[in-house]
Parts: structure tokens; sequence; C-alpha cells
């Protein structure tokens, strides 16, 4: 599908490029609507991604992943390799050269102080940044001379592309934030709602939670774009009047993140005005097994925690059996339709990553009973298992949210054919995934046996992601109950190879430890049980040109291109 | 009466403080977090620290003094300042939201026109619709007229906004195309075409908010035209030979307005609180949005301001109410 998009995007801008490609600005005006409200456009200080996409119409990194999950360079000359000595042999500095004579949307020289500025701001210990996790490991950035920026890492860094790329990582203009450092970060809102910056537009209106207008750049690098000489980007609402303006009464061109059943989009789409695209990213929803037990009798402070294992799903044949009881294609069909593809895989993508697992997608309701039976579970007077006078009963809680809650329905009457009883807990998102350690319900707490949300990574590197799942990552009291192994999964092999995928520089060999990474949690343990690999669906009008839908990036992250059909 | 007022502002004062603590400690109290809209790939170490940067550390009742402080201190500070040019209130912080790090007043002033403009023409409309309804209704009760009356505020009433609003939608803006989706607020109003425009896309808005008003007061309006129809004093009225006309517009009329006039005064802070489904739905961006917005966002600061704000404008229009009542019946008197 991906490929698919892009070829007939590729084909469309060829059709098209000689009329369309002419001049900044001769296309007029374009309408995009995102249905979550950009609340601010500095990136740094909000970590959303209607904030983060907004932005990056005017704010632009180094370089950006493209909608193959290639980095393509933007501020920066060409993208610094271990090939082409922009990567020091020791893998611990990265050398990045800007474009000459780029200029800010006022007219100022971007130059390499810019970039260092950047760094500062974003490390501040009192800013409260929210993208500090890109520059993790950073201990310099140098201004080597005006447009050559060297990053240092305290480490070997086998992936050196977090400070300064990617859509969550752009570069300020340090003349206009230079007394936003620190705690004064969030009194500056002016710098705030109207950053300048280097992107195809800039701001000549913002308002919160609502909308912003937008102009062509009269700096911009290419003389020629954007096509478009104007653009408002209306926030607000929900998915449904986002994908209802584009696709049914055509007002606006562009539509963002169409949450919605297949059907309603595909109703919509059949007014003939606009139509839907999707790609893939990382985005996997999953069943998370709590390898604890989160039994309310145990003493507060040890419930949920490596001291008490989980009487039921210690056992592998049991979380093998529920993962096997699970028709992946039907979860797919019911919630996200062309959004959505089954997988097997914490990571999914991009490619290289992606491990040739697919045993999950067969469902086996016999073979699920036939293991239950070996691990000593046999059916009860209620048609419930039991063994050793224990029901096997669990508790499965999820956010609220209607594709979530078909998916518990569904997936709950799979688990009553194999004989496990299911009790179903739904929690608002925001108490869920809110992080508050006085709330008994969050997901890292997991007072449950079973839980299911969906989470990516930024960027095409898994190791991060990956590195969550060590055992010092649980969350537990000591921890204030956060962290990231929500299983509290701890193998010390798991930890022993994450530790050597930190120091492997070589591509393939790092996608092997990967993918034995994700095997390990995936279909030799389950103790994470994928569903779906999701998507993202969004709109545009029949008359936008130009669109490529990329998920490893900001959704706009070729605005430039746009371009008005004729 | 001036004893009462004064006594009666005196007395909010109190109750406003009580409300506002209130108000801040359910906030306090319910589950949630501003950082919970993030996404999951920012490690916890990250959002610790970004929890502080919002003032997170700091404990419950040094927040809520400093909210209090910035109110009642810092901001009217700040207004005098843009006012006349002063710099009282330099380097102080004002109130900021999690949500957008602006100053929320600067939000809520951003706000304010939408919803006076929208739900204000929507409570104008129905308040003007209903009068006539509900005193021909009751004139001529159970007339066709009265009928279908009653069924019309039957629906205002039972017809949640959200239902009505989508099912105009999609009559007039997907089948129809005569009127838009969606609020264009970067809209101005410079002349004839785009005064034009402005009206159109408030037409569904202010529709959808005019039939549940007019439901509403229309009931009152006819309930206390049929009171007084029944009394002595109208029949005196007839029987003086007063045309049926003087008798029920000068007569019935007059006394009927009372009550009904202070039900009209305690719905006009409904006009500042703005519609919140309403507004969402048509996305007008007016408070009422923005205080969804919020809520969602567990933007505490801004949650508590503008609930503050209605709470001021719920308890001053309900002594307008009262006083407004004393001064149209002379039989009620506080003193």
């Amino acid at each position: 599908m991906k490929m698919k998009s892009a070829l007939m995007g590729a084909a469309c801008a060829f059709a098209f490029a000689p009329a369309a490609f002419a001049e900044r600005g001769a296309d007029g005006h374009v309408n995009v609507i995102y249905w979550q409200a950009a609340s601010i456009l500095n990136p740094f200080l909000s970590g959303g991604t209607k904030d983060v996409e907004s932005a990056s119409l005017i704010l632009e990194p180094l370089a950006r992943y493209d909608n193959n999950g290639n980095l393509t360079p933007y501020l920066a000359q060409d993208i610094p390799t271990l090939a082409n000595g922009g990567v020091s042999e020791d893998l611990t500095t990265i050398t990045w050269k800007l474009k000459e004579g780029l200029l800010w949307s006022d007219g100022s020289p971007v130059t390499s102080a810019d970039a260092v500025f950047t760094w500062q701001y974003c490390t501040h210990p009192e800013g409260g940044c929210a993208q500090l996790s890109k520059y993790e490991g950073v201990t310099s950035v140098e201004a080597v001379d005006d447009i050559t920026i060297k990053v240092t890492f305290g480490a070997a860094q086998p992936n050196p592309y977090g400070p300064l790329v990617g859509g969550q990582s752009p570069i300020l203009q340090k003349a206009q934030f230079e007394n936003c450092l620190g705690a004064k970060a969030q009194e500056c809102s002016e710098q705030n709602f109207n950053p300048i910056g280097t992107g195809p537009f800039k701001v000549v209106e913002f308002r919160t939670n609502d909308v912003i207008q937008l102009e062509a750049n009269p700096n911009y690098r290419d003389p020629a774009k954007p096509a478009f000489a104007t653009m408002t980007f209306k926030g607000g609402g929900d998915a449904e009047a986002a994908g209802r303006a584009v696709l049914e009464t055509g007002e606006f061109d562009y539509a963002w993140n169409l949450q919605l059943a297949p059907s309603v989009i595909a109703g919509m789409a059949a007014a003939g005005k606009g139509q839907a695209v999707s790609a893939f990213g990382t985005l996997v929803e999953r069943i998370e097994m709590n390898m604890t037990d989160p039994s309310p009798a145990l003493a507060e402070g040890e419930r949920s925690t490596a001291k008490h294992p989980h009487p039921i799903l210690s056992d592998l044949r049991v979380r093998k059996a529920l993962s096997m009881a699970i028709d992946r294609e039907i979860l797919v069909e019911v919630g996200y339709g062309q959004a959505g593809r089954p997988t097997c895989n914490l990571v999914p993508a991009p490619q290289i990553y992606a491990s040739p697992n697919t045993d999950c997608l067969t469902q086996d309701i016999e073979g699920a009973k036939a293991l239950l039976e070996e691990a000593g579970w046999t059916v009860g007077a209620d048609g419930v298992r039991e063994k050793d006078g224990m029901k096997l009963k669990l508790l499965y809680q999820t956010s609220t949210n209607a594709v979530r809650q078909d998916f518990q329905a569904l997936i709950k009457q799979w688990w009553s054919e194999i004989g496990v009883e299911t009790e179903l807990k739904n929690i608002s998102a925001s108490v869920y995934f809110g992080g508050d350690s006085g709330s008994p319900d969050t997901f890292e707490k997991f007072y449950a046996d079973v839980e299911m949300y969906a989470n990516n990574f930024d960027g095409t590197d898994p190791q991060s992601y990956l590195a969550a799942y060590t055992c010092d990552k649980a969350p537990r009291p000591e921890t204030q109950w956060q962290g990231e192994n929500i299983n509290r999964f701890c193998d010390p092999e798991y930890d022993a190879l994450v530790a050597e995928l930190g120091k492997t520089g070589d591509i393939n060999k790092r996608a092997e430890i990967a993918i034995k990474l994700n095997d390990m949690l995936t279909k030799d343990t389950y103790t994470i049980v994928p569903l779906v690999d999701r998507g993202r669906v969004s709109a545009h009008a029949n008359s936008l040109g130009g669109v490529i839908l990329n998920t490893w990036d900001s959704e706009l992250w070729n605005a430039s291109d746009w371009y008005r059909i004729k | 009466m001036l004893t009462f007022t004064i006594r009666r502002l005196a007395m909010a004062i109190p109750t406003l403080l009580f409300i506002s603590l209130v108000i801040f400690l359910l906030l306090e109290l319910a589950p949630g977090d501003p950082l919970a809209d993030m996404p999951l790939t920012i490690p916890p170490e990250v959002r610790e620290k970004i929890r502080l940067s919002l003032g997170l550390g700091e404990p419950m009742h040094v927040r809520y003094g400093l909210w209090l402080y910035n109110l009642f201190v810092t901001e009217p500070l700040h207004w005098i300042d843009a006012l006349t040019g002063t710099t009282f209130a330099e380097g102080q912080q004002r109130i900021i939201s999690f949500q957008t790090r602006g100053p929320v007043f600067d939000t809520i002033a951003e706000r304010i026109p939408q919803t006076l403009t929208v739900v204000g023409a929507g409570y104008l409309v129905g308040v003007l619709i209903a009068l006539p309804i509900g005193i021909i209704s009751a004139y001529k009760q159970y007339s066709w007229f009265d009928q279908i009356g009653t069924f019309i505020s039957m629906v205002g009433f039972s017809v949640p906004v959200f239902v009505t609003g989508v099912m105009l939608i999609i009559i007039f803006s997907v089948w129809l195309g005569w009127f838009p989706s969606i609020y264009d607020t970067t809209l101005e109003v410079t002349d004839w075409e785009s005064f034009i425009k402005q009206i159109k896309q408030m037409v569904m808005p202010v529709f959808v908010l005019a039939l549940y008003n007019a439901a509403q007061i229309s009931r009152y309006m006819r309930a206390s035209m049929l009171d007084n129809l029944s009394q002595d004093y109208v029949r005196t009225a007839r029987a003086k030979g007063m045309s049926e006309r003087v008798v029920l517009l000068k007569h019935v009329l007059r006394n009927s307005m009372i009550p009904v006039v202070t039900v009209i005064a305690l719905g006009v802070p409904g006009v500042f609180t703005g519609a919140i489904i309403t507004e969402n739905v048509f996305k007008v961006n007016g408070l009422g949005q923005q205080l969804l917005l919020s809520i969602q966002g567990n933007d505490a600061p801004m949650v508590l301001t503008i609930s503050f704000i209605f709470a001021i404008l719920i308890v001053l229009f309900n002594l307008i109410a009262d006083v407004l009542y004393g001064v149209l019946d002379p039989r009620i008197r506080y003193d």
C-alpha cells in the first residue's frame, strides 16, 4: 500500500509538474484541518503530534525521514555517515554542514550558532523540554564554523541521528529565543506562538487551540516553492467532522488522521470530492501480559511487583494459548480497515528490522485448548478452566475508546471459547496514560492481568524502544511507578543483548539483534501479544496534488511540494 | 434596595472564594494529568521534568494561593499596564495555561467575541421567538397553534443539540451545500460580502441554540400568561370595554413578564459560558469549546479560571434578576 501510494503520488507529480511548479504562491490558498487543534508552535514545549506537525510547516530540522523511512537532508547539505566521514570511526561524533545561503523567514542568515542554541535550549535543566530524549548522551554541540555543526556524544552512539533530526527536533532561531532559556521558556508565549523558521510557510496569526494563518515564506530556499501563497490550518472538533469537511463538503483540502470506522470513511469517500490515503509506521496495538501478580489481596507496594510472579500468566503455555485464540484478521476488519494489518511483531517496520514472524496470524482455538489442557487447566462445571482450585479468570483493561471496546468484546468471546473467563475494564485515557503515581488505574501500575494499548517509536531506529524492556525499567514503587517495561519482563539474556545493540554500528548486525530482541518478547515468550499494525489514514481533496503521506516524520513534511490540480 | 444590593455583593465575595476553592480541589482530586496527551515515546524522566516546569512540584496550597494572587493582583495590574502603558506587572508571571503555555486571559479574550456573537445571537433570537409563541399559545389555549407550539417546544427540549446540529450539517452542508459545516473563525466582516458570509456560517449554530432557548422560554411565557388570563382584573378590564389588544398586551403581558424576565436574566450567564456542545459541533472557537479542550487536556489553570469567571457571572446575574424582580413588581421590596 505504501509503495502504491508513493508511486501514485509520483505519477501525479509527474503529470502535473510543468503546470504547477511554476512559481511561488501561484496556487492561492490551501485549507488544512486537524481535528486536534494546535496549542503551541514550539515542539520543544509540547510532545503532542498536532503541535509537532503544525510547527513542521515553519520550523525545520537538519534532516527528515521520508515516506520510506530514509533520511533526507533538509537544512543540511547531505546526511553524514561513516562512509562519507561525517560520522567518526568511534561513533562518538557526527558533523553536519548547513546548506549555503540559508535564510530565516525574517531574512537573517541561518548559522550553526542557531543549532548550538537549540541544543542549549532543550537541555536546560529547568526548561521542561519535551524532546529531551533526542539529546540523550550528547555532551556538546559545537559550531565549528558558520555552517558546520559538530555533535559529540559521551559514548559510542550507533544511531547518531537523534539531535536536530526529524519533526520533533527542529532548529530554533537563536535571536528570537535567546531570552527564553530555562524557566523563562514557559513565559515566552509570543515566541512560542510565532516562531521564526526556515520552512515553506511563516505564521501570520496564531490563535491557540483554534486556527493558524500562514503565508508562503518569502525567503524559502527553493524560489519556486511553495505553490500556495497562503494556508489556513484549522483545528478542533472531531475526526468525523474533519473527514466530512474534506470528503463530503469540500470545504477543506487536507484532513489529518481520520480515526474512524472503515465503513464511515468509505461512505464519505463515496461523495467523490476527495480520497483517503493511508501509510504504515511502527504503531502497534498490543496486549501486554502482566508477569507479576496484580491481586488486590496483596499489600499496596507489593501488588504488581516482581516480588510476586503472576499465578496464571507466568506459564508460557497460557500466554501462548491466549494469543492463539485471537483472530487478528477480524480485529483489523472491525477496527481499522485500510488503516490496519495483522501483525505478530512489536517492531513491524522498517523492513530491515521487521522479524519474519507470522505464526500468530492464524487463529487456532483447538490448539489453544490443547495447550491449556497440557498446562493442567481443566474445564470446570461452568465451562471455565480451573487448576488447583483456582479459576482461569483474567482482568483485561484498556483506555476508553470505541475500537478498543470492540476489541475487548471480541477477544473476551474468543477467550471464553477456550475456557478463559474475562472481566473487562476501560479507563479514561487521561487517567490511563496520565502517569499519576497515586492512581491505581494507570497503565504503568498495571493492576490488571492483561492490558491493551498502542505504542510506537520515533524515527526508524528501534534501539531505545527495545531497550525499554530491560529489568531495571520496570515500574515499581521505588521509581514512583514510572518506567516503560510495563510487563515487568526480566531476562538477563535480553538485557545483555540490548547492551550489545548499543555498541553495534553495523546496520545489518543491528537488524539481526533487533529482530532477536523482538522475537524474545513476542513469539518466544508471548510477553507482548501484538494485534494490529496501525497505519495512518488521512484524506485530501481531489484537487490537492503532491500529497505523500509519511508516518516517519511530520505528515506535512512535504507541504512545500503541494499544489493545486487545475 | 441599594443596601440590599450592597449586602448581596458583599456576601458574594466569600461565596466566590469558596466556589474557587471547591473547583480547585475538584480538579486537584480528579484523576488525570496534563501530560496524558503526550505520546508514550517521551520517557518518564522527561515527563517528570516537564511536570516540574509547569509548577506541579509545589504543594497544593501554594499553587492555590499563587493562582488567587495572580488572578486578583497580577492580572489586574497587567490590564492596567496594557491600558495605560505603565509597568506595574513587569516580570510577574501571569496565569499560564498548561496546554498552550500562553496567558489564560489572552485566550479567553480571543474567544469571548465569538461566544458573544454566536451564543448571544442564539439567545436573542430564541427570546424573540419565544415571547410571541408563548403569548399566542396561552391566548388561544388548545388551538392548533398552541398544539404545534407545544410540539416544537418538546422537540427543542428533548432532542439534544448534538443531534439537531449534526442533522442540520448533513442536510444543509452535505446535501444542499448552502451553509459551511465549519465555522471560519478567521473571517472578518469588512464589507457586504463578508457580512453575508458571516450570516451564512452563523445560521445553523444560531438556529440550534435558538430552538433550544425558545423551547424553554416559550413554556414559561405561556404558563405565566395563563396564570394571569384567569385573574379577576382581566375580566374587569374586558367589562370596562377595553379592546382585546389592550387587555392582552397592556395588562396581562406586563404582569406575566415579571417571572419571565427573571428567567431570561438567569439565562444570560449561559451566553458567556458558551454552548459547549453547539460550539464543538460547528467548530466555533468560543469559550465553551475552549473549556472542553482544557478539561480533556487536564489544563487546570485554564479550567479553573474559566469556571471561576462563569461563577462570577452566575452570582452577578442572580443578583440582577433579584433586583429586576423588585423593580418590576412594586409589591416586592427587599429592605
